[in-house]
C-alpha cells in the first residue's frame, strides 16, 4: 500500500492532468478518481485494492491544505484541483525567490560594484 | 551596584549602535568568516545581556549589593509582602522594563521559530507534490520551474535541496554539483539555526542598528563559508560561473526570510553576491592566526564583561 503522501500526490498528478487535457471534464468523485488511481497502480506487487474510504481521507487532507475544492451541489461530492499545477508552482518560487528582479539586472548591478578587472574576468566565465 | 548599571548601559549603547556598523563595514570578515560569525553572535548576546542587565542592576539596586543577592532580596520581599525601603516606583518600573525585554526577546524567539516552522512544512507539502527526486543524488529534487534557483529546505533528516529545471538547462554538470555541494554546507553546517537566531533578534528589536546589520551581515557570511565548502571540491572558475548563474534567482536564506530590511531583499542580495564574487574572484589568504584569536578573545571579552559585572559587584567590595 503506497503511503498517504504518495497517494496524495497520485491524485493531485490526476486532477492536474484532467485539467490540462480536458476543461469539461475536470472534477472526479472518489469513486472515479479511485478506478483511475488502481488502474494507475495495478502492476503494484502487493496487489491491494484502494478502498474509496482512503481516498476521501487523502481528498480531505488535499482539501484542508486548499489544493482541492469539493463540489457540493450534487451527491456524491466531486473534486477538483483548485488551481493548476503551473500555478503552485510559481507560488512555490515566489516565495523562495521573493520579488526578485530580472536575471539581467541582477547582473549589471553586481558587475557594476565590482572591479574593472574582476568585470572582465566575469564576463569572459559567462560567455565562455 | 549604580556604577554597574552604568557601566551595562554603556556597552548596550555601545553595542547597538557603533560596534556593528564598524563590524559591518570591516573587510577582514570575508577572510575569517566563521570568527566574524562567532564575533557577532558574542555582539548579540552581550548586548541583549547588558540591556536585561542595565535595568535589571539599577532596579535592584536597593536590595542588594549584586544581581544574586538583589534577586535573593526581591524574592524575600515578594514572599513578606514587606515594605522595602529605598525601592521607589522607579525602580520597580526598571525591573518591569528588564522582565518585559526578557520575556520579549525569548517570546519572539520561539514565535520566530515556530513560523519558520509552519512556512517550511506547508512550503515541504506543496514541494512534494510538485517535484521530482533526482536520480543518483539523494536528498535532491527537482521542480518545474524556468528560472535558475537553487535552494536548501532544512530539516533535520528531511533536508532537501532543490533545484529548478530552469538552473539545470543553464548550469554544466560540474557547476551543479558546485552549486549542489554548496547547499549542502549550508545543510551539514546547520546554518538555519543561525538564520533562526538572527531573524528572531532582527523581529524583537527592528528598530536597532545591530539587528538589522547582524542579520545582514550574517547572511552573507553563511554564504561565504557554503562558497568555501563547495571550494573544497569544485575549481574556482567552476563556482564562480554558478554563483553568477544561480543569482539571478537565489534568496541566500531560502524559506524564512523576514520582509522589512534596510535595503530591499533584492539590493541586499544582489550586494552580498557581488561581495561573494569579488571574494571568489580576487580571493585574499585567510585572517591570521594571531588575528583570528584575538577576535574570538574579544568574543569571550564580550561575554565576560556584562556577566562580571551583574555579578561582581558585592563580592569585589
Amino acid at each position: 500500500m503506497a503511503t498517504l503522501g504518495e497517494l496524495e500526490r497520485a491524485v493531485m498528478d490526476l486532477l492536474w492532468q484532467a485539467d490540462s487535457e480536458d476543461p469539461a471534464e475536470i472534477a472526479f468523485t472518489a469513486n472515479a478518481l479511485r478506478d483511475r488511481l488502481a488502474r494507475k497502480t495495478d502492476s503494484s506487487p502487493d496487489g491491494k485494492e484502494l478502498a474509496v474510504t482512503t481516498v476521501l481521507t487523502v481528498l480531505s487532507r488535499l482539501e484542508k491544505k486548499g489544493l482541492v475544492q469539493r463540489e457540493r451541489d450534487i451527491r456524491p461530492h466531486r473534486y477538483r484541483a483548485v488551481t493548476s499545477r503551473e500555478e503552485h508552482t510559481v507560488e512555490l518560487m515566489n516565495e523562495v525567490l521573493g520579488s526578485a528582479p530580472d536575471r539581467e539586472a541582477v547582473l549589471a548591478k553586481f558587475i557594476g560594484s565590482v572591479s574593472e578587472q574582476e568585470a572582465e574576468t566575469l564576463r569572459k566565465l559567462l560567455t565562455a | 551596584m549604580f556604577w554597574a548599571s552604568y557601566l551595562l548601559a554603556a556597552m548596550a549603547v555601545i553595542l547597538a549602535w557603533p560596534v556593528p556598523v564598524l563590524l559591518a563595514r570591516a573587510k577582514w570578515t570575508a577572510r575569517a568568516p566563521v570568527t566574524a560569525l562567532v564575533l557577532w553572535q558574542a555582539i548579540a548576546l552581550a548586548g541583549g545581556l547588558s540591556m536585561i542587565g542595565a535595568m535589571l542592576t539599577w532596579g535592584l539596586e536597593p536590595l542588594g549589593e549584586n544581581l544574586l543577592a538583589g534577586l535573593q532580596g526581591l524574592a524575600g520581599l515578594l514572599v513578606s509582602y514587606a515594605p522595602a525601603p529605598g525601592l521607589d516606583l522607579i525602580h520597580v518600573f526598571a525591573l518591569s522594563a528588564a522582565l518585559l525585554l526578557g520575556v520579549h526577546l525569548v517570546f519572539t524567539l520561539l514565535l520566530t521559530y515556530y513560523r519558520i516552522r509552519k512556512q517550511r512544512n506547508k512550503h515541504r507539502d506543496l514541494l512534494n507534490l510538485l517535484s521530482s527526486p533526482v536520480k543518483n543524488s539523494p536528498k535532491t529534487l527537482v521542480i518545474s520551474h524556468p528560472a535558475p534557483v537553487a535552494y536548501c529546505l532544512p530539516g533535520g533528516a528531511g533536508s532537501v535541496t532543490v533545484l529548478s529545471e530552469g538552473l539545470l538547462e543553464l548550469l554544466r554538470p560540474e557547476e551543479l554539483e558546485a552549486v549542489l555541494n554548496h547547499e549542502r554546507a549550508h545543510l551539514n553546517q546547520r546554518h538555519d539555526l543561525l538564520l533562526w537566531a538572527f531573524a528572531a533578534w532582527r523581529s524583537a528589536l527592528p528598530w536597532l542598528p545591530t539587528s538589522q546589520l547582524a542579520q545582514q551581515a550574517v547572511n552573507e557570511l553563511i554564504e561565504m563559508l557554503a562558497d568555501d565548502g563547495a571550494l573544497r571540491t569544485a575549481n574556482r572558475e567552476t563556482l564562480i560561473r554558478a554563483v553568477a548563474v544561480v543569482a539571478s534567482g537565489e534568496r541566500p536564506s531560502g524559506v524564512g526570510a523576514p520582509a522589512k530590511e534596510l535595503l530591499t531583499p533584492e539590493e541586499s542580495e544582489a550586494l552580498s553576491t557581488a561581495h561573494r564574487l569579488h571574494r571568489l574572484l580576487s580571493p585574499s589568504p585567510p585572517l591570521g592566526k594571531p588575528a583570528q584569536a584575538m577576535v574570538l578573545g574579544c568574543s569571550a571579552l564580550l561575554l565576560a564583561v556584562p556577566t562580571v559585572l551583574l555579578l561582581a559587584p558585592g563580592l569585589a567590595g
